[in-house]
């Protein structure tokens, strides 16, 4: 399953070919200062310009996965961490690692859209400020184009200037979306993004997830296993921190080879 | 129906008291306020603002005393919020939980503890005598700016700590350091709690007599200052003088004084709560 050296570098080309290897996990372990063991020896190859969802029960490691993938868990207490996670071939765990650059090329979304205290379009242009992008129409371009992507422009297009915490949590949750797409990321990492939306507002996140892979790798941990079925081009069911099954969604979904995830599929535990 | 109306004596009963508690506190403040602006309102002419006093302190104005705290809390100002504020989100936001910073808090709120004529004897040690200011305006605005350190730190390190660490998070995930979370979001939504502590802070220091008393303060001087180093009248030491120090004061001067630098503090009071509440009312989390 996982690779035992990082494949060729491929990063230079604009748009690498689709189904090649974008992120590769290997022997991921993942021990809280508290001494909890949270990832245990994970090795997971996720694909460039797909949906790759990471799920399995509450407090199983996914968040803890996801994080590591773009250095989050740098701001927990974080005792060890083991083995290597390298994307297009750069070992990220390597504390030589430009880790600011690194959130610039692998975004997040979190599970509660949270919103900066500021106006939308402020809130959207904050990560290419903080990189330095001054130009105005620069920032203004990737503004309409990243709520565009995000499919919110249609509906805030005409109250920029408003605070974003006026918006409703479904377009929140869509700007935090379109924040990270300004940045024009490589990876995008969502944790739950549709948790707290109703269903109109979580299948506008879908519909614009659907659209986003043809450009985007992404990683999605979702909030239940019917949106992991609907979403999954390749899916990893993870348990207790470990890797339990890991195969393209449709395979997983349908015929799952391992006893637990055809348990945790049907309901009879979670 | 009888367990019923028992509550709601209870309730009652717990109103009443906490009605009674209120009147209990504003009542001191209110009559503090109203007995000295009616007898020193009188005094506050336009010459009273703007003279010099005359006749041993008797007569004339009290400008020297005015601008003297003036001066003494700009001055103090200039020197304790960039400290304090700094402080202030150094423990919010940098600080590690270890014996170092937990030995800096502490010390904190001993420092917040102690009486201010020891600060006064502090300046007059440290300040006055071993750096050599002299009694100067230097020397009491710096031992002012250590007396009030305390407040303006922790109220910094409140202000920030009660910005969502969500911000600071998602700041750190679209590729932001540290000093930006501080810079863009910390400090600009942490403002308004530090301004008001910093103006509380200031407001207090204005009405101090003890830390100046040995430091800068004068009885009186027939000139206003020149340089941070020269000494200076000041309105609280001008009221304790004309107070107590000298016979057959007239009660126009004393209350007079009493009047200005009351309304002098309260005026800065009534700032800081305004941009509080404005915040308030702005703030969306």
């Amino acid at each position: 399953m996982a690779s035992q050296l990082p494949f060729p570098f491929i990063a230079q080309q604009p748009l690498p070919p689709a189904r090649s290897a974008k992120i590769v996990i290997e022997h991921l372990t993942l021990v809280y200062s508290d001494g909890r063991e949270s990832l245990r020896d994970i090795s997971l190859t996720l694909p460039n310009r797909a949906i790759t969802v990471l799920f399995g029960p509450a407090g199983g490691g996914k968040s803890t996965l996801l994080r590591a993938i773009n250095r989050l868990n740098d701001l927990t207490d974080v005792q060890r961490m083991q083995g290597h996670i390298w994307i297009d071939g750069l070992d990220i765990l390597d504390p030589a690692t430009d880790v600011i650059a690194l959130r610039r090329r692998v975004g997040m979304v979190f599970a509660r859209p949270v919103v900066l205290p500021m106006s939308v379009r402020q809130n959207v242009s904050y990560g290419l400020e903080l990189a330095g992008q001054r130009d105005r129409r620069r920032l203004s371009e990737a503004v309409h184009r990243s709520l565009e992507a995000a499919a919110l422009w249609d509906e805030v297009h005409d109250r920029l200037d408003q605070p974003a915490a006026s918006l409703s949590g479904g377009q929140q949750q869509r700007l935090c979306l379109a924040r990270v797409l300004a940045l024009e990321p490589e990876v995008i990492l969502l944790d739950e993004p549709t948790s707290g939306l109703d269903p109109i507002s979580t299948e506008k996140v879908e519909t614009s997830l659907h659209a986003l892979k043809e450009r985007y790798t992404i990683v999605l941990v979702p909030h239940s296993i019917q949106q992991a079925a609907r979403m999954a081009d390749h899916a990893a069911f993870i348990l207790d921190g470990e890797l339990v099954e890991y195969a393209p969604g449709r395979e997983l979904f349908v015929h799952p080879r391992h006893p637990r995830t055809e348990d945790y599929i049907e309901g009879r535990f979670g | 129906m009888n367990a019923r109306r028992q509550r709601q004596w209870t309730q009652r009963a717990g109103f009443g008291l906490l009605t009674l508690a209120t009147i209990v506190t504003t009542l001191p403040i209110l009559l503090i306020v109203l007995l000295i602006l009616q007898r020193g309102l009188a005094a506050i002419t336009p010459e009273f603002l703007l003279a010099f006093p005359s006749d041993g302190l008797r007569a004339g104005g009290i400008f020297p005393a005015i601008l003297g705290t003036v001066l003494l809390t700009f001055t103090m100002t200039l020197v304790v919020a960039p400290l304090g504020i700094a402080a202030g989100i150094y423990l919010a936001h940098y600080a590690p939980d270890n014996r170092l910073t937990q030995s800096i808090r502490i010390a904190i709120l001993n420092l917040a503890g102690i009486p201010s004529v020891v600060y006064g004897l502090f300046g007059l040690a440290f300040f006055v005598i071993f750096f050599r200011m002299g009694t100067s305006i230097l020397a009491g605005a710096l031992t002012l700016a250590i007396m009030t350190l305390p407040v303006v730190i922790t109220t910094t390190e409140e202000a920030v700590r009660s910005v969502p660490n969500s911000f600071h998070v998602v700041s750190v995930s679209l590729g932001g350091t540290d000093w930006q979370s501080v810079r863009r979001i910390l400090l600009p939504q942490g403002l308004p709690g530090i301004l008001t502590g910093v103006i509380l802070g200031v407001e207090r220091a204005a009405g101090e007599t003890a830390p100046i008393l040995f430091t800068a303060a004068a009885v009186y001087l027939p000139h206003l200052p020149n340089s941070p180093l020269d000494p200076t009248m000041a309105l609280p030491y001008h009221l304790y003088v004309v107070s107590t120090q000298i016979p057959g004061m007239p009660a126009g001067v004393q209350y007079g004084t009493a009047a200005v630098l009351l309304i002098l503090v309260l005026l800065m009071n009534v700032i800081a709560t305004v941009i509080r509440s404005r915040a308030r009312a702005r703030r969306r989390w």
